[in-house]
C-alpha cells in the first residue's frame, strides 16, 4: 500500500516545508540577492509561531489547562464565552490589554519595562530549531539542540530582572530563588540530554528524529531515565506546579510577577505557557521520535503528528499541575544535585558503554531494542538502589494517627494505645 | 571580588493582604535570605469589639454576635455561648435537643476540618485540588444546615434551653448520604496526601511543637493532640451528653505539621462516628425548654467551654440580674493556638511559615472578635 500522496511537490502537504521552499525559490527569482532569507525569517516565524504556537498557548495553554483542571477539580473550568468558553482566553487577553499596567513609584521603571519584552524574545527563538517535519524546520542546524538550551536559559534574566526592578520584597524573593536554583536544576538537565546525544551521536534536532525514524524505536525507551530526569528539571525552568517555588503563590504572592499588571503581566503568563510547549516539542523532538511514528508520517502530515505529540505531553504538566505539592527551594536543590545529578552521571555512564558496544557490532538494528530493554531495568534498579544508598526509606510510620479511649496527658512515640 | 558581600536582614510583612493569611492577619517576620529569623504576630485588623456590643444586648440577641467569630463554625460557637449561658441560670435542655446540638456540632466540625485541610494543602503548594474537593463535600453540609436553619453559613440555630426549630423530614436523608459519602472522600483525600512524598517533605519535622510546649502555651485541639497528648474537652468534662457516645481521641507522634493534618483527617472518621450514633438513637420529645425572651440569670458567673473545630472554645459570662450580661468574654481557639506561631516558624524558611500558619488553622473573625 502505497501513501495517498507520494510526490515531493509543492502540494504535497505531508511536509509544508515543501510548500514554502517553492515559495522562496519562486521569490528568489525575482526579488533582489538577499532579501528571500529575510523572507524566509518571516515566512518560518508566521508559520510555527503565529499559526501553531500563539493559538495552541491560547486554546490549550489557557483555555484547555483550565478546563482540564477545572475537571480534576470537580468543577466546570470556563465555559460562559463562546462555545464551550472558548473564547475565554480572547476575552482574557482583551481584558488584560485594556487593563492599565502599573508601576511602583520606586521602581526602576527602565528594568520593569524591558524584563517582560526580553521575557518574549527567547520563546519565539525556540521554534526556529525544532522539526515540524522533514523539511519544516526554520534554521536546520547541526547544533540546534545546544542551540535551544543555550536559548531557553535566557528567561532566567529576564525573571531576575523583573523581580529586582519592581523594588518588591516578595519580587525579590521570587528573584533570588530563580536565579539560587537556575544552576541546580540545569545541570542535570544537560547530563540527561547527553546520553540521547551519546545514542544519536548528532546534537542536530532533524539527526535526532531521523535517527529515531531510521532504528524505529523512540529515544524514550532507550533513554527512559532521561527523559524522567529531563522532565522534572524542565518544570523546575518552567515554573511549573511541583517546582513553581519562584512565583509560589502561597508562599511569595507571586515572585518576581508580584508588582506586575495589565499586559505585562500577561506577556510573562502567556510566554511560561510558550516556553512549557516549547519544552514539550523539544521533548517530543528528542524523545519521542518528533514528527514521525513509526511509518504513520507516511499517510498522515508529520506536523500533525507533531502537533498531536506536544500537545499530549504537555498535557502532563497540566496533570502535575493539578495534582502536586510545591517543594521548597532547597529541597529541590538538594534533590537535583544529590539525586538527579549523580543519576543522570551513572545513566550516562551506562549508555555511554552501550554505544561502545553497539559500534563494535557497526550499529546492528537488532541492538538497540536490547539495549532499550536493559536501560528500562537499569533505570528502575538505579533510581531505587540509589535512593536507597542515600538513606531514604518509602514511609514506613503509619500515616494514621494513634487512637486513645480515655483523655490523660502526653502519651509517648513508643507507646501505642 | 574586592571586599566581601554585605548582607542584612530584612523586615517581611507576611499579610495583611497575603494569599495564605487565611483573612487579615500579619505575621512581621524577620529574614536572613529564605531563613526566618524573628516572627512577630500583628493582629486586629477584623476587630469588630464584639465582646463589648454584647454587653449591651440581651442574651438571646447574643446569639447571633457568636456566628460571626468563628466564622467557619457557627454551630459551635452558638452552643458554646448557649451552654454559658445555660450554666448560668441553670436551665436544662431535653434529650432531644441535646441530640440534635451534638449532630449539628459534629457536622460543623466536619465542614470546619474540609475547610482547614484543605487550605492547609493549598499552603503547600498543591494548586486548588485538596480544597475544591473539600469544598465539594462541604457544600452537602451547609445544604444541610440551610435545610434546618435557614442560613449555610451564621446558622444561628442554637438557642437556650435547646435548639431554634425540630428537624425537618428531609433532614435525615441528607444526613445519612453525607456519612455515606464523606468516608470515600476522606480516603480520597489520604491517598491524595497523606502518603504523598511532596506533601510528607514539606510538612513532615516542620513546625515541631514538643508536648511541654504545647501544654505551656496552653494550646488545644487538633494542635495538642498533633503533639501526642490526649485531650479532648468532649471527654475530659463532657456536655450535651458526649459521655454516651462511643468513639476515639486521635493523636499524632512527633507533633508537626504533618500530625495535625493527619490528626484532623482522623477527627473527621470520629465526627461521623458520633453522628451516626446521634441520628441512629435521636430521641423523641421536646427539642427546646421554653425559656423568657428576656432572661435575668441570677447573679453569679459561669464559664462553659466545647471541644470547638479548633480547640477549647469557652465563653465566660457574668451576670448583674439585668437582662444583658455584665461580661462577656470569648476563650477563642484560634488566638491561643496561635501563640506558638513564634516558636514554630523562627528558625524555618518563609516557605515554612506559611505551612506552620496553615497547620494552626486559623480563623480571624476569631483571632479579633
Amino acid at each position: 500500500m502505497t501513501p495517498f500522496l507520494v510526490s515531493d511537490k509543492w502540494y504535497d502537504i505531508r511536509d509544508l516545508g515543501n510548500l514554502s521552499r517553492a515559495i522562496l525559490e519562486a521569490a528568489d527569482r525575482i526579488l533582489p540577492f538577499g532579501v528571500v532569507y529575510v523572507l524566509a525569517a518571516v515566512l518560518g516565524f508566521v508559520a510555527s509561531f503565529l499559526l501553531f504556537v500563539l493559538p495552541s498557548q491560547l486554546f490549550v495553554g489557557v483555555y484547555g489547562e483550565r478546563r482540564i483542571i477545572g475537571r480534576m477539580q470537580s468543577r466546570l473550568g470556563p465555559n460562559r464565552v463562546g462555545p464551550f468558553g472558548l473564547l475565554q482566553p480572547i476575552a482574557d487577553a482583551i481584558k488584560l490589554i485594556q487593563k492599565e499596567a502599573l508601576t511602583p513609584t520606586q521602581a526602576d521603571r527602565a528594568v520593569m519595562y524591558v524584563a517582560p519584552i526580553i521575557f518574549v524574545m527567547p520563546a519565539v527563538l525556540l521554534w526556529a530549531v525544532i522539526p515540524f517535519g522533514e523539511n519544516m524546520v526554520i534554521a536546520d542546524i547541526p547544533v540546534s539542540l545546544l542551540y535551544f538550551l543555550a536559548v531557553s536559559s535566557l528567561p532566567v534574566i529576564a525573571t531576575f530582572m523583573a523581580g529586582w526592578s519592581a523594588n518588591n520584597k516578595y519580587s525579590l524573593f521570587g528573584a533570588m530563588r530563580i536565579v539560587s536554583m537556575a544552576i541546580s536544576y540545569e545541570s542535570p538537565l544537560v547530563l540527561a540530554l547527553l546520553g540521547a546525544v551519546v545514542v544519536t551521536g548528532t546534537i542536530s534536532l532533524s539527526g535526532m528524529v531521523a535517527w529515531a525514524d531510521e532504528f524505529n524505536i523512540w529515544m524514550a525507551f532507550v533513554q527512559p531515565l532521561a527523559l524522567v530526569i529531563y522532565f522534572i528539571c524542565v518544570s523546575a525552568e518552567l515554573n511549573r506546579t511541583p517546582v513553581d517555588i519562584a512565583e509560589a503563590e502561597s508562599e511569595i504572592v507571586a515572585g518576581y510577577l508580584t508588582e506586575y499588571s495589565g499586559m505585562k503581566w500577561g506577556l510573562f503568563y502567556g510566554m511560561d505557557i510558550g516556553y512549557a510547549l516549547a519544552a514539550s516539542g523539544f521533548a517530543v523532538t528528542v524523545f519521542l521520535g518528533g514528527w514521525t511514528f513509526f511509518g504513520l508520517e507516511q499517510w498522515v502530515p508529520g506536523w500533525l503528528i507533531f502537533i498531536a505529540k506536544t500537545h499530549l505531553f504537555y498535557f502532563l504538566f497540566i496533570w502535575t499541575r493539578g495534582t502536586l505539592p510545591r517543594l521548597r527551594a532547597d529541597q529541590l536543590m538538594a534533590f537535583a544535585w544529590k539525586f538527579l545529578l549523580p543519576l543522570g552521571v551513572f545513566n550516562l555512564l551506562i549508555v555511554s558503554t552501550e554505544r561502545m558496544l553497539w559500534a563494535e557490532q557497526d550499529y546492528a538494528k537488532g541492538l538497540i531494542y536490547l539495549f532499550a530493554l536493559i536501560n528500562i531495568v537499569l533505570s528502575g534498579a538505579l533510581v531505587y538502589a540509589w535512593a536507597r544508598f542515600n538513606g531514604y526509606r518509602p514511609e514506613r510510620t503509619p500515616t494514621r494517627p494513634r487512637l486513645v479511649k480515655q483523655v490523660g496527658g502526653y502519651i509517648p512515640i513508643e507507646e501505642r494505645p | 571580588m574586592s571586599g566581601i558581600i554585605k548582607s542584612e536582614p530584612f523586615v517581611i510583612n507576611i499579610g495583611p493582604q497575603h494569599p495564605s493569611t487565611h483573612g487579615v492577619f500579619r505575621i512581621k517576620a524577620t529574614v536572613d535570605g529564605e531563613k526566618v529569623i524573628d516572627a512577630e504576630m500583628v493582629m486586629g485588623y477584623l476587630h469588630r469589639s464584639m465582646e463589648k456590643l454584647a454587653e449591651e444586648r440581651t442574651y438571646t440577641q447574643n446569639i447571633p454576635f457568636t456566628d460571626r467569630t468563628d466564622y467557619l463554625s457557627s454551630m459551635s460557637n452558638n452552643l458554646g455561648y448557649c451552654l454559658a449561658v445555660e450554666k448560668l441560670a441553670g436551665i436544662e435542655v431535653p434529650p432531644r435537643g441535646n441530640a440534635i446540638r451534638v449532630i449539628m456540632a459534629e457536622l460543623q466540625r466536619l465542614a470546619s476540618h474540609c475547610m482547614a485541610v484543605g487550605a492547609f494543602a493549598n499552603d503547600t503548594g498543591a494548586w486548588q485540588t485538596p480544597v475544591m474537593w473539600a469544598f465539594r463535600e462541604r457544600e452537602k453540609i451547609l445544604d444541610i444546615f440551610e435545610v434546618t436553619s435557614g442560613a449555610r453559613l451564621t446558622c444561628n440555630y442554637m438557642r437556650i434551653g435547646g435548639v431554634a426549630f425540630d428537624l425537618r423530614p428531609e433532614f435525615e436523608p441528607m444526613v445519612r448520604r453525607v456519612l455515606r459519602e464523606f468516608p470515600p472522600f476522606i480516603d480520597e483525600m489520604e491517598g491524595l496526601l497523606s502518603g504523598n512524598e511532596i506533601f510528607i517533605a514539606r510538612t513532615r519535622g516542620v513546625g515541631v511543637l514538643s508536648p511541654e510546649m504545647a501544654i505551656n502555651s496552653s494550646l488545644s485541639g487538633p494542635m495538642l493532640r498533633g503533639s501526642g497528648i490526649a485531650w479532648d474537652i468532649r471527654k475530659a468534662d463532657p456536655y450535651c451528653g458526649y459521655e454516651q457516645y462511643d468513639f476515639d481521641i486521635p493523636i499524632g507522634y512527633n507533633g508537626d505539621s504533618y500530625d495535625r493534618f493527619i490528626v484532623r483527617l482522623e477527627e473527621m472518621r470520629q465526627s461521623l462516628k458520633i453522628i451516626q450514633q446521634a441520628l441512629d438513637g435521636l430521641p423523641g420529645g421536646p427539642f427546646r425548654t421554653e425559656v423568657p425572651l428576656a432572661l435575668r440569670p441570677p447573679k453569679g458567673e459561669a464559664y462553659a467551654r466545647i471541644e470547638s473545630p479548633r480547640g477549647e472554645l469557652g465563653y465566660y459570662l457574668v451576670s448583674d440580674e439585668s437582662p444583658a450580661p455584665y461580661r462577656f468574654h470569648i476563650r477563642p481557639p484560634s488566638f491561643i493556638n496561635l501563640s506558638a506561631l513564634k516558636e514554630m516558624t523562627v528558625g524555618g524558611t518563609v516557605a515554612d511559615a506559611i505551612v506552620v500558619l496553615g497547620s494552626i488553622d486559623i480563623v480571624v473573625g476569631e483571632i479579633d472578635r
